[in-house]
Parts: C-alpha cells; sequence; structure tokens
C-alpha cells in the first residue's frame, strides 16, 4: 500500500502559485490552489511578459545565477506547458536589448551590467552599443537613442497564455484549483496543519501551506510569523493596435506580442495600492516608444493599464519556511514570469524536501531584520 | 449569392443620403450613420476575416469595445466602423490579414 502522500494547499492562483502547484504535483504531492477573485490585485493579469536575464542581481549573485537558471530552462518549461495543457505559450528567446535616450541611465546601467557580468561571466553574453552603433545595426532607430545592451539569452512569452497554460497543466495533473476563495485568517492548528478562512467566511483545512499571494502577503506573511514584508509597486502599460510589420528588435520596454500588437512599458511608481493608470506615465511611454521607433509615430494605442509589482524590501525574491510554524511556507517575487521555470522545479522540490532539493538559503527571509507588528 | 441583410430601417424620411464605397462597390447611406450600421444595412456578409485564423467577423458590440468591426477607410487601416460616421466620398476597403505599420507623421 502505497504511503498517504503530503497534501499541500497553495494560496494565490497566479503565476507564481501555479509554477509551484505544477512542480509539487510533479514530485507526487497532491496540491490544492486557492484562487482569490477576478477583483484582486492580480500581476499575471498584468505584466510585461519578459523573460529576462540582463540588469538581474547586479548586487546578489544568487539572484543572477537563479535568474540565469530560469532563462536556460524556459524552452523545456514551454515544451512541458504544451505537453500538458495543450497551449503554445509563444516563447521567444531571440535575445533583447535595453534601450537608453539618457545617458546617465546608460552608464548607471552599465555599472549594474558589468557586477552582473562577474557573477555570471560569459553566460551573460552581453554586448554594449552606443547610439551610433545602435543606429547603424538598426537604421530605423531614433535618434534620440544614446546607447543600448544587448544580451542574446533574453526572451518574451505570452504571459496570459502562460497562465492558462499553467491552469490547465495543474488541473490535467490532478491539481484542484478553488475560484472566489481570497483567503483572509491562517490559523495553526494545534495537532498540525491549518485552518483558512476566506472572505465569504468558508473554511479550508490545510497539512502544508504556501503562501504565494503576491500582495496578499501583506496581511498573510505576519499571520504565520514571517518577517518579510511586501510592498506595491506600480507599472503602467500600453498596448497598440496590431500590424503586420515585425518590430526590428526586442527591448524591456517595447514588445510585439505574438498576435501583432505593440506592448510598451515599463514605469516604476508607488502609488499604493491602485492599479489604475495616469495620463503622466502613459503619455510618457509613448513618447518613449516614439523615440525609439520613430516609425510608430502613426500607430494607435488601443489601451492603457496599471499593474501592481510585488516588491520585498531589498527587491529579491523570497523563499521561506515559517520557523514558528514548519509546513508554512512563503514564496514571493516580481519576476514571476522569468522565474516560473525554477518555482515549477528546484523550488517545488525544496519545499517538497526530495533528495535532489538545492540550497535556497540566499534566498531565504533571514536577511530582513525582524519587526514588531504594531 | 447575395447575402441580405437582416437588419431594417425605422423610417425616417426626409433624411439625407450619402453614398460611400465600399471595395469599390457605392453604397448608400443614411447621413447620421455609423460606418458599422451602414455596412450591417447593406450586407450580412462578413466585414473583415481575423488576423490570426482567418475566420469571419462583422460589427458586434456596436459601441467601440470588441474591435471586430474593424476596416480601411480612406487608406487608414484598422478604423473601428461603429466609432465612425459615414461621410460622402468615403472609401472603405475590407480587411484581411494584418495591415502594414503606418509609418511616421509628416
Amino acid at each position: 500500500m502505497p504511503l498517504q502522500s503530503t497534501e499541500t494547499t497553495i494560496i494565490g492562483g497566479g503565476v507564481v502559485g501555479l509554477s509551484v502547484a505544477l512542480g509539487l504535483l510533479q514530485t507526487g504531492q497532491q496540491v490544492t490552489v486557492l484562487d482569490g477573485a477576478d477583483s484582486d490585485l492580480r500581476a499575471s493579469q498584468g505584466n510585461f511578459g519578459l523573460v529576462w536575464l540582463q540588469g538581474k542581481g547586479s548586487n546578489y549573485p544568487a539572484y543572477a545565477r537563479w535568474t540565469s537558471e530560469a532563462v536556460s530552462d524556459w524552452a523545456d518549461f514551454a515544451d512541458l506547458l504544451t505537453d500538458l495543457s495543450d497551449i503554445d505559450v509563444h516563447l521567444e528567446q531571440p535575445g533583447g536589448y535595453e534601450v537608453f535616450t539618457e545617458q546617465s541611465e546608460f552608464d548607471e546601467f552599465l555599472v549594474e551590467l558589468e557586477n552582473q557580468g562577474k557573477t555570471l561571466g560569459k553566460n551573460l553574453d552581453a554586448e554594449i552599443l552606443t547610439g551610433a552603433a545602435m543606429r547603424h545595426r538598426f537604421p530605423e532607430l531614433g535618434s534620440k537613442v544614446v546607447g543600448a545592451t544587448f544580451c542574446s539569452r533574453d526572451g518574451h512569452v505570452n504571459p496570459l497564455k502562460l497562465l492558462r497554460a499553467l491552469r490547465i497543466a495543474v488541473t490535467r495533473l490532478g491539481g484542484q484549483i478553488i475560484s472566489n476563495a481570497t483567503i483572509t485568517n491562517i490559523t495553526p492548528t494545534p495537532s498540525g496543519g491549518f485552518s483558512l478562512i476566506d472572505r465569504s467566511g468558508q473554511t479550508f483545512g490545510a497539512e502544508q501551506i504556501v503562501l504565494c499571494a503576491g500582495l496578499g502577503a501583506m496581511a498573510l506573511a505576519p499571520q504565520l510569523g514571517f518577517r518579510t514584508r511586501v510592498r506595491a509597486q506600480r507599472g503602467e502599460l500600453l498596448i497598440t493596435e496590431k500590424i503586420g510589420s515585425p518590430l526590428p528588435f526586442l527591448s524591456s520596454t517595447i514588445r510585439q506580442v505574438d498576435e501583432g500588437g505593440i506592448q510598451i512599458g515599463g514605469t516604476k511608481a508607488d502609488a499604493g495600492l491602485d492599479d489604475g493608470d495616469t495620463l503622466e506615465f502613459t503619455a510618457r511611454l509613448a513618447q518613449h516608444a516614439v523615440e525609439v521607433f520613430p516609425q510608430l509615430e502613426k500607430t494607435r494605442i488601443l489601451r492603457s493599464w496599471g499593474a501592481l509589482r510585488i516588491m520585498s524590501d531589498d527587491g529579491y525574491p523570497v523563499y521561506a519556511q515559517s520557523s514558528d510554524h514548519p509546513g508554512a511556507f512563503l514564496v514571493t517575487c516580481h519576476s514571476g514570469i522569468t522565474l516560473a521555470p525554477n518555482h515549477a522545479g528546484p523550488l517545488a522540490k525544496w519545499i517538497a524536501n526530495t533528495s535532489d532539493a538545492p540550497n535556497l538559503e540566499a534566498f531565504d527571509e533571514s536577511r530582513f531584520p525582524f519587526l514588531q507588528t504594531v | 449569392m447575395k447575402v441580405v441583410s437582416r437588419f431594417y430601417r425605422l423610417s425616417d424620411a426626409g433624411t439625407r443620403t450619402v453614398t460611400l464605397t465600399v471595395d469599390g462597390t457605392p453604397i448608400t447611406a443614411q447621413e447620421r450613420d455609423s460606418l458599422a450600421a451602414a455596412l450591417l444595412a447593406h450586407s450580412a456578409k462578413a466585414s473583415r476575416r481575423t488576423t490570426r485564423l482567418d475566420t469571419p467577423r462583422t460589427a458586434y458590440c456596436m459601441m467601440g469595445v470588441c474591435f471586430d468591426c474593424l476596416v480601411e477607410v480612406d487608406g487608414h487601416a484598422n478604423v473601428q466602423a461603429c466609432m465612425t460616421q459615414v461621410r460622402e466620398g468615403m472609401v472603405v476597403r475590407l480587411q484581411s490579414g494584418l495591415p502594414e505599420m503606418r509609418g511616421r507623421n509628416d
């Protein structure tokens, strides 16, 4: 008779929660995903879809390596998702550019890239180009571009198809996804395990829990004794009409999605939990796009929106097990698309404590000071 | 085969008519019609084919949301017919596939 497998409940049905769910299912665990309401803040439905390495972890070598690993594993991960869900997530890794129209920002980024290169060596595979060199390579580029960097390993994916593929894959592997279950209270039970209550008062029992609730961790992480605090950082985005002409290259702020529309993004602002969009930032995005690609001038913008990134105090991921309540894990990061293969792979093995689990100490929350809750 | 429109006009005697062309064929519309209404009144045929799967579409929401009524108007692609009023002499082309980038402002 087989041993009873561990039952894990994942709080949060976004890209991060579903990636972890997929990984835990593959280790043989039984998994339930408690997903929130449509109106909850959902980074998974508003993000830019980059699978991006350059610039990541310039002052945090473990994060640079972790991201490099994810970027390497993405192609296999995309194939796995297609096998499991019959959905093509449209992964492309043609290499990508960071394009600058401000000399000071370019100079700052070159320092970051150099630091990242010290960790990754030739695995970074980056190139630095002056504005003139860029215009030589791409004659259609705008005159305001002062410089750019290229990393051959950067790419992008359709993030909404990724979310859908993950939901289908998790369900087909036997995971249960419960919608409209926005958890508000988590209580450890005396016999071990946890009792969860959602906004409507419904209760769920759980043996082991993984908190993947994005900004929901603001309220839930302290209930489990975690010291990690997350905050929102708003990004605003634009999407244009669909066009057939391909953009000459992929960049971190301007990319053409597989359906033909051009997505423009990359703003950062502290706006609390307001995920609206503003004329100030959307106008700035449109201007940036036209400065880089003047030929976009007549392309029409169809929609603009805001979405909230989930930032820890130092901006790096947190993978932690509660010391007060063993069996409770916290997973939070702002690059859930790029890191998805790691979350479904090594992170899930770490949570399941398999024999080949990696050492993820670098991402523990012990790097943060403990703050008394007031 | 002629595809007959299933839309009919409420009586609105006295409204002036305008003439526009759709893929070169002249059609008449009433002066305050949206282009989408004029196309629907003229024919029940699809007014565009989708860019990915090449399936037929025509105006659906009539209020600027669904983008299923996109047509080319006077040389400009991806125009929402439901948000555009007809004009005398308007040149309309039905779209198939993705349009090219428009280029820079002159």
